[in-house]
């Protein structure tokens, strides 16, 4: 009778985390009305934060995890949904960049996408955001799996609708390497499968320390925690594995960019954790085995050749999505150093990196919306037609440097504290190094964009439209405050490091 | 065009048949091997074997377009809708206790409701991929 009191509501929030967008998903189909389904995805995108800030501010209180038993099974034979201070963190910067971008998408999906499409595109939208949600919040390595190929399959959808023909051909390219990624991914678990019979992360975890001693069984799970590893790099776009993702940023629909560049990477960065972290454990991961040193490599070669790429780089987008690999490489490096303060780094900076790429991409995508390109040559000057919109576009880059005062401060200086800390001072240099290129590629458009003579289409244009000057402001908004109160970001990230540290010595 | 006058009988004949089995392998699941997924390929096929023996527009006229795209989220749907409904009963998601008195009868009736939504989707995706590959090259 009191199923809807919210004492009786409370206890299920971890499952209307994903059960939600995926009703919404459904009632988005059956409407096929392209407004009232970008309505349902609406009122569906900003119900979602309050729910996941909830969960987490009850974790950080409690300090302990929230476990909800799908079909009241228990733990190691049904699948359970965790919501940790880590889990709870992702959840947020997920569902909040979700919402957020919601106002911004009614006028630029309706420029992009054609009519009919159009409310299956919300479809999308909704099972790609419940994927990802799921993903972060499952407590079972399976249903994390399948997680991940609902919003595979949702993302492939929301790239291969961009007006440019090579949309399909960056889908195509996205869906043969994110397969291959994610079958690398089940082959792992399958194997951990073999070895421990189980597929929960903290059965796993604690089955995991006996397989490793049983020399019968060490060579499996190795083999295992490899192929999860360059499964979720796939995913991730660690470099070398990141050639899907420049194509498949430039040529989706901005929309689709902007929610993609700020959730999807962030959500398979997560499940590396969580299974390198909790079930693995950091100390057979990254000190029997070369992971670490492996990832900090591949992570400073990706800062340095990916951000090079992007200083080349003459479509905005393209450039954006090269930084986007070089900026998951701080993160991965961060992970890689495995100290307090390099997780802290980490953590923190993937809610950084998803408020000001969103912000980034979110400009360029109300530059399209008027210019209809986003090729340096046609929006050289825009700047002077869209004041307000490139303003934002270049504090979203000041944070995307890592000037002080910005988020994106924040979290290399934690990078490079880590990186002290650990002795690597070369480490140190290579940050302040690499940072420095971001500054020649978002020179280089601001260059373009503010002191070059309006391009015939650019002479054109109009500042954008509120509801996505709305959008794009809160997140620059957002990347300035949180330059200087970093409870939010720090404050959460340092008690989900603690918290993955601890449970691994 | 007459000449597979056979064919045509054939498979009026069996047909029926074939949506029986359908239904046996979905509702025996519970005990054997079976289930939504594999009812939902075999009752597919029942229209897949029509639309090539009868053309695909007979088909279409037992299976409309729009009936079958519906069909896809309306199997989710069902199965979502009983996860809904074990919640609004004060239940964990897909917890089926609250469906019947007694505990196991609740569970059954749950899995049956969600294999016919397992089912629904099933086919109904069959069928839209069928007609997907059909019509191409010709609208």
């Amino acid at each position: 009778m009191n199923a809807l009191s919210w004492g009786a509501v409370e206890p299920q929030l971890p499952i209307l985390l994903v059960v939600i967008p995926l009703l919404g998903a459904l009632l988005t189909t059956f409407l096929r009305n392209s407004f009232m389904a970008w309505l349902v995805a609406t009122v569906v995108a900003f119900t979602l934060p309050f729910i996941s800030i909830h969960l987490l501010v009850s974790v950080l209180e409690t300090g302990q995890p929230i476990v909800y038993k799908i079909g009241n099974w228990e733990a190691p034979f049904g699948i359970v949904y965790r919501v940790d201070q880590l889990s709870g963190y992702v959840l947020s910067v997920i569902a909040i960049i979700g919402a957020v971008i919601m106002p911004f998408a009614r006028r630029s999906v309706a420029a992009e996408i054609e009519e009919r499409a159009r409310s299956w595109y919300y479809t999308m939208y909704l099972l790609c955001l419940a994927g990802l949600l799921g993903i972060v919040i499952t407590g079972d390595a399976f249903n994390a799996f399948v997680f991940l190929e609902i919003s595979s399959l949702a993302t492939y959808v929301l790239i291969a609708l961009g007006k440019n023909r090579r949309a399909l051909l960056a889908a195509y390219q996205y869906l043969i390497m994110g397969t291959i990624g994610a079958t690398l991914y089940v082959i792992g678990v399958g194997l951990l499968y073999v070895v421990t019979g189980t597929l929960n992360f903290d059965d796993l975890a604690s089955r995991l320390s006996a397989a490793i001693i049983d020399p019968g069984q060490r060579n499996a799970v190795v083999t295992a925690l490899g192929f999860i590893v360059v499964g979720l790099s796939l995913k991730l776009a660690l470099f070398p594995m990141h050639m899907w993702l420049p194509n498949a940023y430039a040529y989706a629909p901005s929309f689709a960019t902007a929610f993609l560049a700020g959730t999807a990477t962030k959500a398979a960065i997560y499940l590396l954790v969580r299974v390198v972290f909790s079930v693995f454990g950091v100390g057979m991961t990254l000190e029997n085995l070369p992971i670490g040193e492996v990832v900090i490599v591949l992570s400073i070669a990706a800062m340095f050749l990916a951000s090079i790429s992007a200083v080349f780089e003459t479509n905005a987008k393209r450039m954006l999505a090269y930084s986007s690999v070089a900026q998951i490489g701080y993160i991965t490096l961060g992970i890689a150093i495995a100290n307090q303060a390099g997780m802290t780094g980490s953590l923190a900076h993937i809610a950084n990196h998803a408020i000001m790429k969103t912000a980034l991409f979110l400009a360029l995508g109300a530059v399209f919306y008027r210019v209809g390109s986003v090729l340096y040559s046609d929006i050289s000057g825009i700047g002077r037609k869209m004041p307000l919109t490139m303003a934002a576009f270049a504090v979203a880059g000041l944070g995307l440097m890592g000037t002080p005062g910005t988020a994106g401060f924040i979290s290399k200086w934690y990078l490079a504290v880590a990186a002290i800390d650990d002795g690597m001072y070369s480490v140190v240099f290579l940050i302040v190094a690499s940072s420095l290129i971001s500054v020649v590629y978002i020179g280089r458009i601001t260059e373009v964009v503010w002191f070059r003579e309006p391009s015939k289409a650019a002479a054109k244009a109009k500042e954008a439209p509120l509801s996505m000057l709305i959008p794009l402001w809160l997140l620059v908004g957002a990347t300035i405050y949180l330059g200087f109160d970093t409870r939010a970001t720090v404050g959460t990230a340092s008690e989900a490091a603690k918290m993955l540290l601890e449970g691994v010595q | 065009m007459r000449l597979d006058l056979i064919l045509r009988v054939g498979a009026k004949l069996v047909l029926p048949f074939i949506l029986l089995f359908a239904l046996y392998v979905q509702f025996h699941g519970d005990y054997g091997p079976g289930g939504g997924f594999q009812a939902g390929v075999i009752s597919a096929g029942m229209v897949i074997l029509y639309a090539i023996i009868f053309g695909v527009h007979a088909a279409k006229r037992i299976a409309p377009p729009i009936m079958v795209e519906m069909m896809v989220p309306l199997g989710v749907a069902i199965f979502t809708g009983t996860g809904v409904a074990s919640l609004l009963m004060g239940n964990n998601f897909l917890d089926y206790t609250g469906f019947a008195h007694d505990y196991l009868h609740a569970h059954e009736w749950g899995i049956l409701i969600v294999e016919i939504g397992v089912l629904v989707t099933v086919c109904g995706t069959m069928v839209a991929m069928f007609y997907a590959f059909v019509q191409r090259g010709r609208s």
